[in-house]
């Protein structure tokens, strides 16, 4: 509860800057106005029109949720302007892209579990693929792509496929290796098979390792969509609503486009994260 | 197609090697553990060579390792100024500047229960969020050149830092707070000579964590809109004009810069952290 109460404090100073922001950065546009019309303006004035500008430097919070509503519940989920439909194209190729990633990831981890060669010559580099800023391929995959014919879903999907790809790998290598000396003796004095072994042993344990990596893999892949929407001009796409946003200057629909991401990745994570609680109480590891 | 073969041959060839050294009774030296990963390198790089001009594949496609060589050999001028656009007046400025406010944050944030309470789940909420999104909004405020770029890399680093920031410092337990007590240590002390040093772990984490984003940070905000120099114009322009050979070479000088920029963070953490049980192998 005391919780609650710090959290909904914090989000309250924060709202309360963003105002205090948005009357600032946007004086000069009022003023400038204002100087134009010869009229003196009052400071409520000011305020007033600082929160109620067409393309403002700063959307007040209560213009970006207004355009928010506007787009998503205002509009058919058809329509060309509604967030919905934009977010429902992004969310597709994020989840075809993890879903790819997270079955690669996991495949390629059994490999290097069990093939020696395999772990030696892979690991290394996976490990250090996690500090190349992959993202920037990104427009070329595109491109390529698109140059070869193959445009729309999938090269986005294959883009935050490999970003979802990575930290999976990664993470399932750790479970599946979590089984400690003892547990896998235990297993050799049952005269287990390595199939065994591996499926009632190996596997159950890494289960909390996938979690966790899965977590961070659907966020990457998310962003790899949202980036993988923009070199082309997309015109389909939360990628795409913040590009066009910033070519014509219509701060709040950036802004918008922005939170409607947000709102997407937090779902996201939360839906991987409730997965994870089930799973995980089902199979009766929770702490 | 002989060079299909060829590549076919070579990449057997390779991974049985591969496979002889793991199932040597040296495979733990460390001389097989650097030689292994290198061979399946040079062997991908060969076979992509190989199989690149044995299958024709145009250059707008995939170039081969040997042009993408050449260009880089051939406009070291051009990629040195777009390294430092990108890297050192962009990524750089931007991950100071933002690891700093993070951790002057987490201290301020520390001597305030209440704030550790509030702000702590929004750090972490907003950590996961596609932050990179708001470089459009910050190349609108900032202009065009490398100060909306390393606001970009303060946004994205300052959260990822902060909570580790945060989690380092509640990292003693209730016995050392204890013993600095009994020597009557003030605030100061305990931070300086229990607490951070205690820290120290974590904060490198989100010092490792944040040098990735950083360059993302830097080069993405570049789609938006730059100066005519800085990697991620020149990967969106070439692009553009499908020179895929100049691409690759930016690439390479990302995966360069990032790996270094990585190393480096990692080098002063064993000198830093040459106490913690992860460092003493």
């Amino acid at each position: 509860m005391r919780k609650l109460f710090a959290v909904f404090t914090v989000v309250l100073v924060i709202v309360a800057i963003w105002y205090a922001a948005a009357v600032k950065m946007n004086a000069k546009w009022a003023y400038d106005q204002a100087a134009r019309a010869k009229v003196e303006i009052s400071f409520s004035e000011l305020v007033k029109d600082t929160w109620a500008q067409e393309r403002p430097v700063l959307p007040a919070p209560h213009q970006v949720m207004t355009e928010l509503w506007k787009t998503t519940v205002g509009k058919k989920i058809t329509s060309k302007r509604s967030l919905i439909f934009h977010g429902w194209i992004t969310l597709e190729a994020t989840l075809l892209g993890f879903i790819t990633g997270t079955l690669l990831g996991i495949a390629l981890s059994v490999g290097i579990i069990y093939i020696r060669a395999m772990d030696m010559s892979v690991m290394p580099w996976a490990i250090a693929s996690q500090t190349v800023p992959i993202l920037a391929i990104a427009p070329m995959i595109i491109v390529v792509l698109n140059s070869v014919g193959i445009q729309g879903l999938i090269p986005k999907a294959i883009i935050s496929a490999y970003l979802s790809f990575f930290p999976v790998l990664v993470g399932m290598v750790k479970g599946l290796r979590a089984p400690d000396h003892m547990q896998m003796d235990l297993l050799k004095t049952y005269n287990a098979s390595k199939s065994d072994a591996f499926y009632k042993l190996r596997l159950p344990s890494s289960v909390p390792y996938l979690f966790t990596s899965m977590k961070v893999g659907i966020a990457a892949s998310l962003v790899g969509t949202i980036v993988g929407e923009l070199p082309t001009g997309a015109i389909r796409g939360l990628g795409a609503r913040l590009l066009t946003g910033s070519y014509y200057g219509q701060t709040i629909q950036m802004w918008a486009a922005l939170f409607a991401a947000a709102l997407l990745a937090a779902g996201l994570v939360a839906l991987v994260g409730l997965a994870e609680k089930s799973v995980l109480k089902k199979m009766g590891m929770v702490r | 197609m002989t060079l299909v073969f060829a590549a076919i041959v070579i990449w057997i060839v390779a991974s049985w090697i591969n496979v002889k050294l793991s199932r040597s009774s040296a495979h733990n030296t460390l001389l097989v553990r650097f030689l292994v990963p290198f061979i399946f390198g040079v062997t991908i790089i060969v076979a992509w060579e190989l199989l690149a001009r044995g299958l024709d594949i145009p250059s707008v496609i995939l170039p081969p390792p040997s042009a993408i060589a050449t260009r880089f050999a051939a406009s070291t001028d051009i990629l040195w100024l777009d390294f430092v656009q990108t890297f050192v007046k962009g990524a750089l400025t931007g991950y100071i500047m933002g690891c700093g406010a993070a951790f002057l944050t987490a201290i301020l944030i520390d001597r305030v229960p209440f704030l550790q309470l509030g702000l702590l789940p929004v750090g972490n909420f907003v950590a996961a969020l596609p932050i990179v999104g708001i470089a459009p909004i910050l190349v609108m405020w900032f202009g065009f050149d490398w100060h909306s770029k390393a606001a970009v890399v303060v946004v994205m680093v300052f959260f990822p830092m902060l909570v580790n920031c945060v989690q380092g410092l509640s990292d003693t337990d209730s016995m050392q707070r204890d013993l600095m007590k009994t020597y009557a240590a003030s605030y100061a002390d305990t931070l300086l000579k229990l607490r951070l040093p205690a820290a120290m772990p974590f904060i490198f984490n989100g010092l490792k964590i944040s040098t990735t984003s950083a360059l993302i940070g830097a080069i993405v905000a570049e789609f938006f809109g730059s100066p005519i120099v800085g990697m991620g114009f020149r990967i969106s322009t070439e692009v553009g004009k499908l020179g895929l050979d100049m691409v690759w070479a930016e690439i390479t000088v990302a995966a360069i810069a990032g790996s270094l920029f990585y190393g480096a963070v990692a080098a002063i953490e064993k000198g830093v952290t040459f106490w913690h049980p992860s460092q003493r192998g």
